[in-house]
C-alpha cells in the first residue's frame, strides 16, 4: 500500500473464501482518479465479489485495500457515502417514476430537501431524460432503465462509479449511448471501474484488468496488455474452411481459428500468421493481416491458464 | 451527534414517502388492506356454537351453609364450571370478569338452605359473561338442568317425607343475568376479536412481503450500498404499515359500532396504547419472515400459515376454555391470543390496566423473544 493520493482504488493482495471455495485470490488493483477501468474476465471469474468487497459491503478473508481513501474494512459507512453502484439488474423500483426514482435515490445519499428538486432536474437534463420524467420505470425499455439506473446511482455526484456488467442484455444502440455517458463523466472528473465480458467494450476502457479464477492474469493499457502476448493474427480465404481450420489448430504456435463464413481467422504466438498459412496449407487464395483484439489476449491468456501455464503467465504479468 | 440522527430522520422519511407511494399506487394491497376487515366481517357474522366446558366461575355465597357449599360442588361435578374462586360483593364479580378470571358467577342468596329444607322457594342468580356468547349458552344449559335436577330431588324428599304427592311448583329457581353482551348477538363478539385479526394479517404479511419485494427486484441490494443503516430502512419501511394498522382498527371499531352496533364501553386511548406492543410484536415477527422467505410468494405462503392457528387458537372463534390443554398452552404464545382478551376485556367491559396486566406482561414477553429472534437474523452485510 502506497497511499499515493492520485490512487482512489489501491488493493493490496485482497481475498474471499465461502467456504471451501477461493471466489477472489491476492488482488491487487490500483486505480487512478479520473481513469475508466475495466475489469474483464468470464462469468464467476470473481468479479462481482470484488467489487462487493471495495463497496465495503463484504467483508475481505485476506489482503486490505482502500476506497476513496478510506479502509474497506474499517470505513465501509464512509466508502458507501462516496461510491456510486449499479448492477446490470438496474435496481430501480417498477412503480415508482423516473423521477421519483431519482428523488428517492437522492434522499438516500443524502442530497439536502432543498437542493433535491434542482439536483434531479440537473441529472435529467444532462442525461437526456426529460421526455422520460414522469413515466413508470417499470414501463421503460432495457436501454432507457439502464440510463434512469445510471443517473440514480451518480445523483450525489460520487466520485467514483462501480458499474457491475452495466450493458448486459442492452441493445447496440444503446450500449453505444452509456458508452458516451460513461466518458462523458470521466471527462467529468468521475472514476469508473466496470466489469464486463464484452470484449469491445475493453478496448473503450483506459485501463484493465484480467480476472479468471479469482485472480488477475494481467493489467495494463489495452495495448500495453495485447502487446504482452506477442500475438498476431490474419484473416485467409480458403476453400475447405473445416480442414484449414483442423491443420492449423494442430500447430503449437496457433493459438485461436476462428470461423468467418468462407474467411478463416487465425491468431498466433510468436509467429507470423501468413507464414505459418502458406507453410501448412499450401498456397492461400487470400491472406490479408489483421489487428490483434483484446480479446484474443484474453483467449489466449485463459488457454495458457488452463492447459497449466499459469505460473508463468501471472509471473510475466506481475514482473512488467 | 446530533447531525447524524438528522441524517438519519432524513433517511427514514424518505424510505417511508417511497414506500407510502408504492402502497397508494398498489391497488391490490389497499383493496386487501379495506376489504378484508369488512368482508370479514361480514362473514364472522356468523357464530360456531362448541360446546365449552371448563368455564371459570365465582361463587358469591351468601348462605355459607351445607346446601350452598353441595350446590358448587355439583356444579364443578358437571365438568362445566370450574371453581377458581369466592367473592364476597358484586364488585368483585365485576372485577374477575373483566381481568379474564371467571366467566360465570354463581350468587347464593341467605337463608336458601333454610328455604331448601323448609320447601319454599329458593332464587338463585347465574350471572355470565356475554362477551363470548358461545360460555353464555354452554353455562345456561347446564345450569338449567342442574337447577332442575336439585328442584326435582328437594321436591321428592319433602313430599316423601309427609307422604304426599309432589308440588307441581318449582321449590327452586333460577334467575339468570348476562352481562356486557345481554342479546348475545355474535357481532359484539366478533367486532373486536375481527381487529386483532386483520392487525396481525397486515403487520405479518404485508410488510415481510414489502421487504421481500426489495429483495427479489435486486433493490436492497442498491440500498446495501447505499449509505441507509439497516434500521433506518426497516423503520422506514414499516411505519407507513403501522398507520394503516391503526387506520384499520379504526375502520372495523367504526363499522362495529355503525352497522353492528358494538359500542366502545372502555377507554380507547388504552386499547390504542396497548395495540403498539401487538403490532411492534407482530411486525417483528413480519421482518423475521422477511429473512427466511426468498420471494413475497413464500412470504405471503409463511403469513397465512401463521395466521390459520392464530384464527383457530387464540380465543377469536373458538372459546379458549373450550380447547384441550395442550392447544391452550400453545396459544399462549400467540399475541393474538393476549390482544384479543385486552380488546375485548377494554371494548366490551371497560377493563383498566389493572385487570388487564397478565396479558400486558406476556405481549412483552413475547415481543422481546421476536425481536430478539430478529435482530439476530437481520443482517445488513451480505457475507
Amino acid at each position: 500500500m502506497t497511499d499515493d493520493p492520485d490512487l482512489i482504488i489501491e488493493t493490496d493482495r485482497l481475498s474471499r473464501r465461502f467456504g471451501d471455495l477461493v471466489a477472489v485470490r491476492d488482488v491487487s488493483l490500483r486505480v487512478r482518479r479520473g481513469e475508466i477501468y475495466g475489469v474483464l474476465g468470464p462469468n464467476g471469474a470473481g468479479k462481482s465479489t470484488t467489487i462487493r468487497m471495495l463497496c465495503g459491503i463484504l467483508d475481505p478473508s485476506g489482503g486490505q485495500g482502500r476506497v476513496v481513501g478510506y479502509d474497506i474494512r474499517r470505513d465501509a459507512e464512509r466508502i458507501k457515502e462516496r461510491i456510486g453502484y449499479m448492477t446490470q439488474r438496474f435496481s430501480l423500483y417498477e412503480d415508482l417514476t423516473v423521477e421519483e426514482n431519482l428523488t428517492f435515490y437522492a434522499g438516500i445519499y443524502g442530497v439536502p430537501r432543498g437542493k433535491r428538486r434542482a439536483r434531479v432536474d440537473e441529472v435529467i437534463a444532462d442525461t437526456g431524460l426529460a421526455p422520460r420524467r414522469r413515466q413508470i420505470a417499470g414501463t421503460l425499455s432495457g436501454g432507457w432503465k439502464q440510463r434512469v439506473a445510471l443517473a440514480s446511482s451518480t445523483i450525489h455526484k460520487p466520485p467514483l462509479l462501480f458499474l457491475d456488467e452495466p450493458t448486459a442484455g442492452v441493445d447496440p444502440v444503446s450500449r453505444r449511448a452509456f458508452w458516451a455517458e460513461i466518458h462523458r463523466l470521466a471527462s467529468g472528473g468521475t472514476t469508473v471501474l466496470l466489469t464486463t465480458h464484452y470484449m469491445d467494450e475493453a478496448e473503450r476502457c483506459h485501463r484493465l484488468a484480467f480476472i479468471f479464477r479469482g485472480h488477475v492474469l494481467d493489467d495494463g493499457t489495452p495495448d500495453e496488455v495485447v502487446a504482452r502476448r506477442h500475438l498476431a493474427a490474419a484473416e485467409l480465404e480458403v476453400d475447405d474452411a473445416a480442414g484449414a481450420a483442423a491443420a492449423l489448430r494442430r500447430h503449437d504456435a496457433v493459438d485461436e481459428v476462428e470461423h468467418y463464413g468462407h474467411t478463416l481467422r487465425v491468431v498466433t504466438r510468436d509467429a507470423d500468421p501468413i507464414a505459418l498459412a502458406s507453410q501448412l496449407l499450401g498456397p492461400v487464395k487470400d491472406a490479408r493481416p489483421s489487428r490483434v483484439t483484446v480479446e484474443d489476449a484474453f483467449v489466449s491468456m485463459v488457454r495458457a491458464e488452463e492447459n497449466g501455464n499459469g505460473q508463468a503467465v501471472a509471473a510475466a504479468g506481475g514482473a512488467s | 451527534m446530533k447531525a447524524g440522527l438528522l441524517r438519519s430522520a432524513g433517511r427514514i422519511r424518505v424510505v417511508a414517502w417511497k414506500e407510502l407511494i408504492q402502497l397508494r399506487r398498489d391497488r391490490l394491497t389497499i383493496g386487501m388492506m379495506v376489504m378484508l376487515p369488512i368482508l370479514q366481517l361480514c362473514l364472522f357474522g356468523y357464530a360456531i356454537d362448541t360446546d365449552v366446558r371448563h368455564m371459570p366461575t365465582v361463587v358469591l355465597d351468601g348462605d355459607q351453609t351445607a346446601a350452598s357449599r353441595d350446590l358448587a360442588r355439583r356444579m364443578a361435578a358437571t365438568g362445566y364450571y370450574d371453581l377458581v374462586g369466592r367473592t364476597d360483593s358484586y364488585d368483585d364479580i365485576g372485577r374477575a370478569f373483566r381481568s379474564n378470571t371467571a366467566r360465570v358467577a354463581l350468587v347464593v342468596p341467605p337463608r336458601f338452605g333454610a328455604d331448601l329444607t323448609r320447601g319454599r322457594p329458593a332464587q338463585l342468580q347465574l350471572l355470565v359473561d356475554g362477551s363470548d356468547p358461545q360460555t353464555v349458552a354452554s353455562a345456561t344449559n347446564t345450569a338449567a338442568s342442574l337447577v332442575a335436577t336439585l328442584a326435582g330431588e328437594q321436591t321428592a324428599g319433602a313430599a316423601q317425607r309427609a307422604g304426599l304427592p309432589a308440588p307441581s311448583g318449582p321449590p327452586v329457581s333460577l334467575e339468570l343475568s348476562v352481562l356486557y353482551n345481554p342479546d348475545l348477538r355474535t357481532a359484539v363478539y366478533i367486532v373486536p376479536g375481527l381487529v386483532g385479526v386483520i392487525l396481525t394479517l397486515t403487520m405479518v404479511m404485508f410488510t415481510s412481503m414489502a421487504i421481500v419485494r426489495e429483495r427479489e427486484r435486486g433493490t436492497l441490494e442498491q440500498l446495501i450500498v447505499s449509505p441507509v443503516k439497516s434500521v433506518e430502512l426497516v423503520v422506514g419501511k414499516i411505519l407507513p404499515y403501522v398507520v394503516a394498522g391503526y387506520v384499520q382498527m379504526a375502520l372495523i371499531l367504526t363499522a362495529g359500532a355503525v352497522i353492528f352496533d358494538v359500542t366502545i364501553v372502555g377507554d380507547l386511548r388504552l386499547l390504542f396504547l396497548l395495540a403498539s406492543l401487538f403490532i411492534a410484536g407482530n411486525l417483528a415477527l413480519g421482518l423475521f419472515f422477511s429473512t427466511v422467505a426468498k420471494t413475497q410468494q413464500q412470504a405471503m405462503q409463511m403469513s397465512f400459515f401463521f395466521l390459520l392457528p392464530n384464527i383457530l387458537l387464540s380465543g377469536f372463534v373458538f372459546p379458549w376454555e373450550g380447547m384441550p390443554r395442550f392447544a391452550q398452552f400453545l396459544s399462549q404464545g400467540l399475541p393474538l391470543t393476549h390482544f384479543l382478551r385486552i380488546i375485548r376485556g377494554v371494548v366490551l367491559k371497560g377493563a383498566v390496566y389493572g385487570e388487564l396486566h397478565d396479558e400486558v406482561v406476556w405481549l412483552a414477553l413475547i415481543l422481546g423473544a421476536l425481536v430478539t429472534m430478529t435482530a439476530l437474523r437481520f443482517r445488513k452485510k451480505l457475507g
